[in-house]
């Protein structure tokens, strides 16, 4: 079974050190097909282990070989399979693979073709290494792997100013958090005295409460990073500026889910501490709402969906901070499918209008992009929620446990935002594929993407209409690993008011988007309407002016701080003491050139010179050693 | 008065201070040769009389050994002498600068 983790984990690196073998060289078909093929290798094998943990239980765990030793510290390159991990290893690979095949077809007119997969398939690597490690440093690994590749690939088009500055954004927002997530670690040595996860938590509920806490919230500061949580989130809207099969695989389906995979796999360290549990669901429910609301007004569909993004990461943690592992892996699968057939579906509507994110610009294209017309509808109703799609029995069990657990506030704000996102998500359906034609005034010929990348967005289709019925086994296989709290309403008609008025409520909002952005009087917006003048709706096209509120106060402050420190410490303190040194070998070198006369009886006489020097300081020396103790013997004297 | 290892050294210092001085001083090169000839001898003369001090015969060899030496080295030393005075018609020390830094 080893073989075939080895197998899962390196096929992606294959793939994409092959893809770099032709970095520096024109557009070659064959650097996307390998890595693609690769990646497929790795689905054989992680369906193989899945089978494998699904009919045996049992799990993999190998010892590759040891990182570092060094007196008590032993942090081998382990990896482990087990229901958790396997889980998320089916994700990543089945949602690349389909990526993979679908950015064949997306950046076929692209100069870095051949660059853009081995980012990707380098990129799939350390998402392998971040979810199959066995210790907390193989983890860290993963994590600032996905970061880097996260940066190469956000910024892939670095000739445009907007995609270098996103990615740097993204990494160094992402910095800031791995700060705290590796305090987190050095605090789970500093008190376990080991990094492997069994052994970590084993040894967690003998420590004091404080001391978890602060492991707690050290390693969710991580967290929130990577899976953009406020306040470190405004780099996932703002990521869009790469190529969007990178923001299907990395900013919608994989990595952003990072940050949910870490508090899951710490459930141990969490059920210690119920309240840093407490906080986290809050503040996922908080940024559920927070997202959708500013995915109401946007005017660019890749962003919508990113917020959506947001959104649905809020609710996995959630549904994670309130003890409900299980249920946050399964929302992330599901989550997962429908995301990324989501984003799959805007690149195809991208590329038909010649990179135009506006929706309000497009309308009626359902006629001409017929199929990617039914995939995304088809995932936007996955994503409200409508029974029986994936997002029915992920999300909707979110609320249930919210429900359960007696935190209605969270549950309220939760169920608010299901409706929010239906609305946002048909709203955009609404305004690309339906209603009147307004791109062809603007001048767009739009067409449909090519056959094959239609077809390899059906795996996730199909996957986002069956994934609900996959919960029962998914329950009973991930519960091996994760706590089997069951989620049900006590009484069944509480549960069926429950369920239907939340179907029925997110219909309303359908509906509701339907009707208002179908009508006939939609135009492009020019900034005079009533509504884009209310308070409101400039909050919200803002951001909240969060990104305008960190410019203002955080970036600009530092910028003159830095530059502060440039012109007067780096500068004058050590550029001038550096550049001193210099100056002093100059000026002595300038000063003795004249020794070098060239003048034979100049030289002689300086080496004449030269040897009474010497001579002179071996007598001194001489003396000072023969009379050394009196020598001391003087220096006490005057009390040195 | 009988002639003792210092009366040795005392001469072989004098005769390095004249080497050195001559060295230092001298403008024509083969005075230079004369002069690091004194320097040589002066040392070989501390070598001879310190090995008869001694009663060790080391310090006598190593004073043939510099003697062979200086032999040698005034060889070379005359035979580059005169190709530079073919060329150049003087052997003035002052006249050699081409190794001016």
């Amino acid at each position: 079974m080893e073989l075939f983790l080895y197998t899962a984990l390196f096929a992606p690196l294959v793939g994409s050190l092959f893809a770099a073998m032709f970095g520096a060289r024109p557009k070659t078909k064959i650097a996307g097909i390998v890595p693609s093929i690769m990646l497929g290798v790795s689905l054989i094998s992680s369906t193989i282990l899945l089978v494998l943990v699904l009919t045996t239980g049992h799990t993999v765990h190998v010892e590759m070989m040891t990182w570092m030793a060094t007196g008590d510290l032993y942090i081998p390159f382990g990896f482990v399979v087990d229901q958790v991990s396997v889980t998320m290893m089916m994700v990543v690979t089945l949602v690349s693979t389909v990526v993979h095949v679908y950015a064949i077809g997306y950046m076929d007119h692209d100069a870095g073709f051949n660059r853009f997969f081995a980012w990707l398939s380098a990129f799939v690597f350390s998402m392998m290494i971040l979810v199959m490690s066995d210790n907390f440093a193989g983890l860290f690994i993963g994590w600032e792997g996905v970061g880097l590749c996260s940066w190469g690939l956000i910024g892939f088009w670095y000739k445009k100013e907007s995609a270098t500055w996103a990615a740097n954004e993204a990494f160094i927002m992402n910095r800031i958090a791995d700060l705290g997530m590796l305090i987190g670690i050095f605090l789970v040595y500093w008190n376990t005295g080991t990094l492997q996860y069994d052994g970590a938590f084993a040894a967690m509920p003998g420590l004091d409460t404080a001391t978890l806490t602060w492991i707690g919230i050290f390693l969710f500061v991580g967290a929130m990073g990577k899976s953009a949580q406020f306040p470190l989130h405004t780099w996932l809207a703002d990521a869009m500026e790469g190529p969007t099969p990178v923001s299907a695989l990395i900013h919608a389906a994989t990595m952003v889910t990072a940050g949910v995979y870490l508090v899951v796999r710490s459930n141990e360290l969490y059920a210690l501490i119920p309240n840093v549990g407490l906080f986290i669901a809050s503040l996922g429910a908080f940024v559920a709402i927070f997202a959708a609301t500013m995915a109401l007004v946007n005017r660019d569909i890749k962003r919508v969906i990113a917020y959506s993004t947001l959104s649905q990461l809020g609710y996995m943690f959630a549904a994670a901070g309130l003890g409900a592992y299980w249920v946050a892996l399964f929302h992330l699968m599901a989550h997962a499918f429908f995301k990324a057939l989501l984003f799959l579906g805007g690149g195809n509507v991208m590329h038909a209008m010649n990179d135009e994110l506006d929706p309000f610009k497009m309308g009626g294209l359902g006629k001409t992009m017929k199929g990617t017309m039914i995939l995304m509808t088809l995932a936007s109703v996955a994503l409200a929620g409508i029974f029986p799609l994936a997002g029915f029995f992920s999300k909707d069990l979110i609320l249930e446990v919210a429900f359960i657990d007696h935190h209605f506030i969270i549950y309220t704000v939760l169920l608010l935002t299901a409706g929010l996102t239906a609305f946002y998500s048909f709203r955009i359906i609404a305004l690309i594929f339906h209603g009147e034609d307004r791109h062809t005034a603007l001048g767009f010929h739009p067409h449909e993407a090519y056959k094959f990348m239609l077809w390899a967005m059906a795996p996730l289709a199909v996957l986002a209409v069956i994934a609900g019925a996959l919960k029962g086994s998914y329950f009973e296989m991930v519960t091996y690993v994760l706590p089997a709290t069951e989620y049900h309403v006590h009484s069944a008609t509480t549960y069926w008011i429950m369920t239907i008025g939340t179907q029925l409520f997110v219909i309303g909002a359908i509906y509701f988007a339907y009707k208002k952005y179908m009508s006939k009087d939609i135009k492009v917006p020019d900034g005079t309407s009533k509504m884009e003048n209310s308070f409101a709706y400039k909050l919200l096209i803002n951001q909240y002016y969060i990104p305008y509120f960190y410019e203002e106060y955080l970036v600009k402050p530092y910028r003159e701080l830095s530059t502060l420190c440039w012109t007067h410490i780096d500068q004058k303190v050590v550029d001038a003491s550096v550049d001193g040194i210099a100056k002093a070998f100059y000026a002595t070198g300038e000063n003795t050139r004249a020794m070098q006369s060239g003048n034979l009886s100049t030289m002689l006489k300086w080496m004449v010179a030269g040897t009474v020097a010497l001579l002179s300081l071996a007598v001194v020396f001489g003396l000072a050693a023969k009379y050394s103790g009196e020598i001391k013997l003087f220096l006490s004297g005057l009390g040195v | 008065m009988e002639i003792g290892l210092n009366h040795y050294l005392v001469l072989s210092t004098i005769l390095f201070a004249i080497g050195l001085v001559g060295v230092m001083r001298r403008k024509n090169l083969l005075m230079l040769f004369f002069a690091t000839e004194i320097l040589l001898n002066s040392v070989n003369i501390s070598f001879a009389a310190i090995s008869h001090y001694y009663g060790d015969l080391t310090g006598q060899m190593f004073a043939f050994f510099v003697i062979a030496i200086a032999a040698s080295e005034v060889a070379v030393g005359l035979g580059l002498l005169i190709v530079w005075h073919k060329k150049h018609n003087n052997i003035d020390l002052e006249q050699m600068s081409t190794m001016r830094g």
